[in-house]
C-alpha cells in the first residue's frame, strides 16, 4: 500500500522514496550560489524594512531641518541628510517599503493579469486570440505616461492606485510573450495525449502550459521589477507619484539630481538601494528558473 | 482471434475528415469502412501523407470528423460533443509515436501515468491512484524506481512504456497504437511489441496499428488496411494480404521492403515512378492512377469501387475487379 | 592473416580508433578501438543501434566532432594512404565535399531554406573549384539535379518545394558534385518512406557505378545493408563486434551473440512466429562501461571469462568475430584484426 509519510511519499514492498516536489526545487536552489546571495539580499532587506522602523521614527524621514540640509553622513544621521535637512536614512527605510511594496506588488498583478490574458489568447486562438491581441494593440498604442497620468488623474496618487497603475503599464509586455510559448506549447503531444485522456481546457493550461512556460515567465519578471522602480522615479519627477513629503526611493533620486556636484551622498544612497534590490531579486529569479527546469536536476 | 461477438467493438461507416487549406480542400480520410472487433488488432499501413494518423484521431475525436459514422459498442459517436465523449475516453485510447513530445518533461513518470485517473477521479484518493500507476509500472515492466526520473532521464524504450501504461490507466477496451515503436532502435522494437501483444492477450485490448513498417505490422495484425492518399486500397487477413496482394500499390509495398537476407541482393530495386501527391481537391479516378503500370485509361475517369473480391478480401481497383 | 596494404587500392583506413567526449562531469567513451577498411568501389555497411559510435566515426574521418566536447584519443585514420589527423584545417577543408562527403540523416536540417537548391548545389562546386565560370558552375548544377532524377528547371526552386525524397536527392547532388572518392552516407533513407527509399537507394547505386565512389553506409536497417553493402561491421558500444564480407555475416553458421539477437529481433516478413526474440537489457553507459566484454551483461551466452577479459578476434578468412566462444578455435589469431580483405 502507499503512505504518506508528511511530505514523503514512500511505497512499500518494491520501495522508493520521493521527496516532496517542493523540497526537490529547494534542494536544487540551493546549489546555486548565485540565487543564494540574492536570497539572502532580500531577506536582510526584508527584515531591514520591517524591524527597523520599529526604532526610526517616520518623523525624521518626513520632518524638515535646515539646520542638517546637505549634511554628510554623521554618526546620528548614518547616510546623512537631504535638501530640506530630512534623514536620508529613515527616507531609505520607509521610501522602502513604499517603492519595493509597490513594485512587487504592481510586478506580481501584471504578471498574473498579463500571462493569463496570454495564455487564454495563445490556447484558444481564432476569435478569441484576435480580440484580445487587438485590444491589447490598442492598449499599447497609447504612450505608457499619458496612460499613467490619466489613471493617476483620475484616482488620486496613493499605494493603492500606484499599483494599478503600474499594472496596466506593464501588464502587455506578458501577454505577447506568453502567447507565443503557448501557441508552441500548445501543439505539443502531450496536450494531445492530456486531452486524450479527458481533461479540459482549464486542467490543460493550468496543469501542462503554465509549469512548461514558467521559465520565461519569471525571466521576465525579475527583469521587470528594477525596470518598474525606476519608472516610479519618472512619475514622481512629473508629480505622479506618492504625494511629498512621503519617502519613495525613485523620487529621491530624482530629487538627488540638483545636488549631484557638491552633495552626491544624496544620490548613491537610494541609487544603491535599488541596484541591490533588483540585482537580488534577478539572482534570484535565474536560481529559480533553473531549479524548476527538471532537465537540470544533477 | 476469435470473433467472439457479432457485433464489432468498433465500427466506421463512410468516415470522412477534409481540412481547408489556403489551396483547397484537402481529402486526409475518404471514406473509410471497418469493423473491428473485440481482442483483434487492426493494422492500418500507409506511407507520408496516406491519412493513417489522422484516421486514428478521427475515431478518438481528437478530430472532428468531415461526415461518416462512428459506432463504438453499438452506440453512433460520431456527432457526440466533448460532453458526450467524456465518459468514452475511459474507453478508447492513444499511444503516441514520438516518445519525447508526449511526455511533459516537468513531470514525474508517476504523475504522468497518474493524470488519467486524477482527471476522471477514478479513485477517492491520490494514495489509491499512486498504488495503481505503480501496479500500472508493474505491467509495463517499468521499474518502480523510475517512478520520480522525469522522462529526459530515460531512454525511448522506456519512455514509451509510460506511454503505454498511461494508455491502460483507464482501462480502455481499445487503443489506437500511432506508431509507436517507429521512434525506437530495432531490440527496443521487439520488446515494446511483445509487451503490446502480452497484454493484449491478458486485458482482451483490441488495437489500432498504425505504422509505415509491414514487417511490424504483420507481425502484430489480424487484419490490415492499406491506406493511399486517405483511402482504402486493400484489406485483408494478415497472412492473405501478404501472400495475395491484389492491389498495384501493395505488391509495390512489398516489394520494396529490404530483406535482410542474402536473396534480396539479387533482386533488382523495385521503383515506382512518381512522387506521393497531396489529396487537395483531388479529381475523380484512383489515386494511384499517375504511378501504376497497370494504369487504363477509365482508372484516370471512374474512381474504382471497394468491394470484396475474394471472401474477406477487398479492393478498390479496376483492374483487379475486371471493370 | 596480415592486411594486405596496397595503397592504390585503399580508399579509407581505420587503425584502433578511440573517440571520447570529455565534459566537466564525466568522459564519454564513444569509439574504443575499431579498425575499418574500404577499398576503392566498395561498399561498408556499419550496422548499430543508437549509441553504438556509428555516427561518432563518420565524424571522426572529416574531423567534425564537436570542439569542446569530442576529442580523438588514439588510433589513425588513412585516406588514400596518407593520415587525415595529421591534416591541417585547410588541408581538411580542401578534403571536405571534395574527397570525401557526407549526407546526413535528415535532409528537411540539411538544406538551408533560404536559398534555392541550385544555388546550394553550386556553392559546393564553387567551392572545391574557385576557377570555373559561372556558366561552367550553372551547367554542372544541371548535370548533377538531372543526375539525380530532378528536372534541371527546378533548380530555381527552395527546399520547402520539394517533398523528403526529393530533398534527399538534393543533398546526394551537393555531396557528389565534386565527384568525391568516399561518402559516406549516414542513415540516409531511415527518414523516408520505403517507396521513396527504393529510389533513392537505387540512385545511390546507379551514381556509385558511374562514379565509382566508395561508400561507408551507416544504418541500423539490415535489409538496407543486404541491398547495398559489400562488407559489413556491426558495432556495439563503440566496438565492432563483427565484421567481414556480405556473404559472412548474412550466411554462414558463426555469428557474434549481439548480430544474432540482432536478426532475431527483426520481425520477418516470410514467417509469422507469436514473440519476437528481443534482446533483453540496454547498450551499456558510455560513461561507464563493463569490464570484459562490453555486451556480456545482455549475452545468453556469456561465460565468466566474458566477464574479466575483452574478446580477441576470431579470423576466418574474411569474416572476424570478437567472442570468447570463439577464442579458441582454429583460424583465431592473436591481436586486433576485424577489416575484412579480399
Amino acid at each position: 500500500m502507499f503512505k504518506k509519510k508528511n511530505s514523503k511519499m514512500t511505497l512499500e514492498g518494491n520501495a522508493y522514496q520521493g521527496q516532496g516536489k517542493i523540497k526537490e526545487i529547494w534542494r536544487r536552489l540551493k546549489k546555486n550560489r548565485g540565487a543564494m546571495i540574492g536570497l539572502l539580499m532580500l531577506c536582510i532587506m526584508g527584515v531591514v524594512l520591517l524591524i527597523v522602523p520599529l526604532f526610526v521614527s517616520y518623523e525624521s524621514a518626513v520632518t524638515q531641518d535646515f539646520s542638517q540640509m546637505l549634511a554628510k553622513p554623521t554618526k546620528e544621521h548614518i547616510f546623512g541628510n537631504d535638501g530640506y535637512g530630512r534623514d536620508i536614512f529613515a527616507r531609505i527605510i520607509y521610501g522602502g517599503r513604499t517603492s519595493v511594496g509597490i513594485a512587487l506588488l504592481a510586478t506580481f498583478f501584471s504578471c498574473i493579469v498579463g500571462s493569463v490574458l496570454g495564455a487564454i489568447a495563445g490556447y484558444f486562438g481564432n476569435a478569441v486570440d484576435n480580440i484580445i491581441m487587438r485590444a491589447l494593440d490598442i492598449f499599447m498604442s497609447v504612450p505608457d505616461i499619458l496612460f499613467t497620468m490619466a489613471v493617476v488623474y483620475a484616482l488620486g496618487a496613493s499605494f493603492t492606485n500606484l499599483i494599478v497603475a503600474l499594472t496596466l503599464a506593464y501588464f502587455t509586455n506578458y501577454v505577447r510573450l506568453v502567447r507565443s510559448e503557448v501557441l508552441t506549447l500548445s501543439e505539443q503531444d502531450y496536450v494531445e495525449a492530456s486531452r486524450a485522456g479527458g481533461a479540459n481546457s482549464m486542467r490543460i493550461i493550468l496543469s501542462h502550459i503554465i509549469p512548461n512556460s514558467i521559465g520565461v515567465i519569471i525571466v521576465n519578471t525579475t527583469m521587470n521589477v528594477a525596470k518598474i522602480i525606476l519608472y516610479e522615479s519618472t512619475l514622481s519627477f512629473l508629480g505622479l507619484g506618492m504625494p511629498s513629503p512621503q519617502p519613495e526611493w525613485g523620487q529621491m533620486l530624482s530629487e538627488s539630481r540638483e545636488f549631484m556636484r557638491n552633495a552626491p551622498h544624496l544620490m548613491i544612497f537610494p541609487a544603491l538601494a535599488i541596484v541591490i534590490t533588483a540585482c537580488s531579486i534577478n539572482l534570484l529569479g535565474d536560481g529559480l528558473r533553473d531549479s524548476l527546469d527538471p532537465h537540470l536536476k544533477s | 482471434m476469435n470473433k467472439e461477438e457479432k457485433t464489432p467493438l468498433l465500427e466506421t461507416i463512410n468516415l470522412k475528415k477534409y481540412f481547408k487549406t489556403g489551396s483547397g480542400l484537402l481529402h486526409a480520410v475518404d471514406s473509410i469502412n471497418l469493423k473491428l472487433y473485440r481482442g483483434e488488432t487492426i493494422g492500418v499501413v500507409g506511407e507520408s501523407g496516406c491519412g493513417k494518423s489522422t484516421l486514428g484521431r478521427t475515431i478518438l475525436k481528437l478530430i472532428e470528423p468531415t461526415s461518416g459514422e462512428i459506432i463504438f459498442e453499438g452506440k453512433n459517436i460520431s456527432k457526440l460533443g466533448t460532453r458526450g465523449m467524456r465518459s468514452l475516453r475511459k474507453e478508447m485510447q492513444i499511444i503516441f509515436q514520438d516518445p519525447y513530445s508526449s511526455l511533459d518533461p516537468r513531470k514525474t513518470v508517476i504523475d504522468i501515468i497518474s493524470e488519467y485517473m486524477l482527471i476522471n477521479h477514478i479513485y477517492h484518493s491520490k494514495k489509491a491512484t499512486y498504488n495503481r500507476a505503480a501496479e500500472l509500472m508493474d505491467l509495463v515492466g517499468l521499474a518502480r524506481r523510475y517512478a520520480e526520473a522525469y522522462p529526459h532521464e530515460l531512454d525511448g524504450g522506456r519512455r514509451q512504456r509510460i506511454g503505454v501504461a498511461r494508455a491502460l490507466s483507464l482501462n480502455p477496451k481499445f487503443i489506437v497504437c500511432d506508431e509507436p515503436v517507429s521512434a525506437l532502435d530495432v531490440s527496443i522494437q521487439a520488446q515494446i511489441l511483445n509487451l503490446l501483444m502480452d497484454l493484449q492477450d491478458e486485458l482482451n485490448l483490441s488495437y489500432m496499428f498504425v505504422t509505415h513498417d509491414l514487417s511490424v505490422v504483420k507481425h502484430i495484425s489480424d487484419n490490415i488496411m492499406v491506406m493511399y492518399l486517405g483511402i482504402c486500397v486493400e484489406f485483408a487477413s494478415s497472412d492473405e494480404l501478404f501472400d495475395k496482394p491484389l492491389h498495384p500499390y501493395t505488391q509495390v509495398l512489398l516489394e520494396a521492403i529490404p530483406e535482410p537476407t542474402l536473396e534480396s541482393r539479387a533482386q533488382p530495386f523495385t521503383l515506382i515512378k512518381g512522387e506521393v501527391t497531396s489529396p487537395i481537391n483531388p479529381k475523380p479516378g484512383c489515386r494511384f492512377a499517375g504511378r501504376c503500370e497497370y494504369c487504363m485509361p477509365q482508372c484516370h475517369e471512374k474512381t474504382p469501387e471497394y468491394i470484396e473480391t475474394l471472401p474477406g478480401h477487398f479492393v478498390a481497383c479496376h483492374k483487379v475487379n475486371g471493370r | 592473416m596480415e592486411v594486405k596494404n596496397n595503397n592504390n587500392n585503399s580508399i579509407l583506413e581505420i587503425d584502433d580508433l578511440e573517440v571520447i567526449y570529455k565534459t566537466d562531469l564525466e568522459t564519454v567513451k564513444a569509439v574504443n578501438g575499431i579498425n575499418l577498411k574500404i577499398r576503392k568501389g566498395e561498399t561498408c555497411g556499419l550496422v548499430g543501434e543508437t549509441g553504438a559510435g556509428k555516427t561518432t566515426t563518420a565524424l571522426s574521418i572529416l574531423r567534425l566532432l564537436p570542439e569542446n566536447t569530442g576529442r580523438i584519443a588514439g588510433g589513425d585514420i588513412k585516406f588514400k594512404g596518407k593520415s587525415l589527423l595529421d591534416m591541417s584545417p585547410e588541408e581538411m577543408r580542401n578534403v571536405r565535399g571534395n574527397s570525401i562527403s557526407m549526407v546526413f540523416q535528415d535532409p528537411m536540417s540539411a538544406l538551408n531554406p533560404v536559398y534555392t537548391v541550385g544555388d546550394q548545389i553550386g556553392e559546393a562546386i564553387k567551392l572545391h573549384n574557385p576557377q570555373l565560370a559561372k556558366e561552367e558552375v550553372e551547367k554542372r548544377v544541371e548535370e548533377m539535379l538531372e543526375l539525380v532524377g530532378i528536372v534541371a528547371s527546378r533548380k530555381n526552386d527552395y527546399p520547402h518545394q520539394f517533398s523528403g525524397g526529393m530533398k534527399q536527392r538534393v543533398v546526394i547532388a551537393i555531396a557528389l558534385c565534386c565527384e568525391p572518392d568516399l561518402l559516406i552516407a549516414d542513415e540516409p533513407t531511415t527518414a523516408l518512406d520505403v517507396t521513396i527509399q527504393a529510389q533513392v537507394l537505387a540512385m545511390i547505386a546507379n551514381l556509385r557505378e558511374r562514379l565509382g565512389t566508395s561508400m561507408l553506409m551507416i544504418t541500423h536497417d539490415l535489409g538496407v545493408v543486404a541491398k547495398t553493402c559489400d562488407n559489413v561491421c556491426i558495432m556495439y558500444a563503440g566496438k565492432i563486434v563483427e565484421a567481414g564480407t556480405i556473404e559472412d555475416v548474412f550466411s554462414g553458421m558463426k555469428h557474434h551473440p549481439y548480430t544474432e539477437g540482432l536478426f532475431a529481433s527483426i520481425p520477418n516478413i516470410k514467417t509469422k512466429s507469436s514473440r519476437l526474440k528481443p534482446i533483453k537489457g540496454l547498450m551499456p553507459d558510455p560513461t561507464n562501461l563493463p569490464q570484459g566484454c562490453a555486451f556480456y551483461p545482455r549475452c545468453e551466452k556469456c561465460m565468466d571469462v566474458c566477464k574479466t577479459i575483452p574478446p580477441e578476434a576470431y579470423h576466418n578468412g574474411t569474416h572476424s568475430i570478437f567472442c570468447h566462444q570463439y577464442a579458441n578455435q582454429a583460424g583465431s589469431v592473436e591481436g586486433k584484426g576485424g577489416a575484412p580483405n579480399e
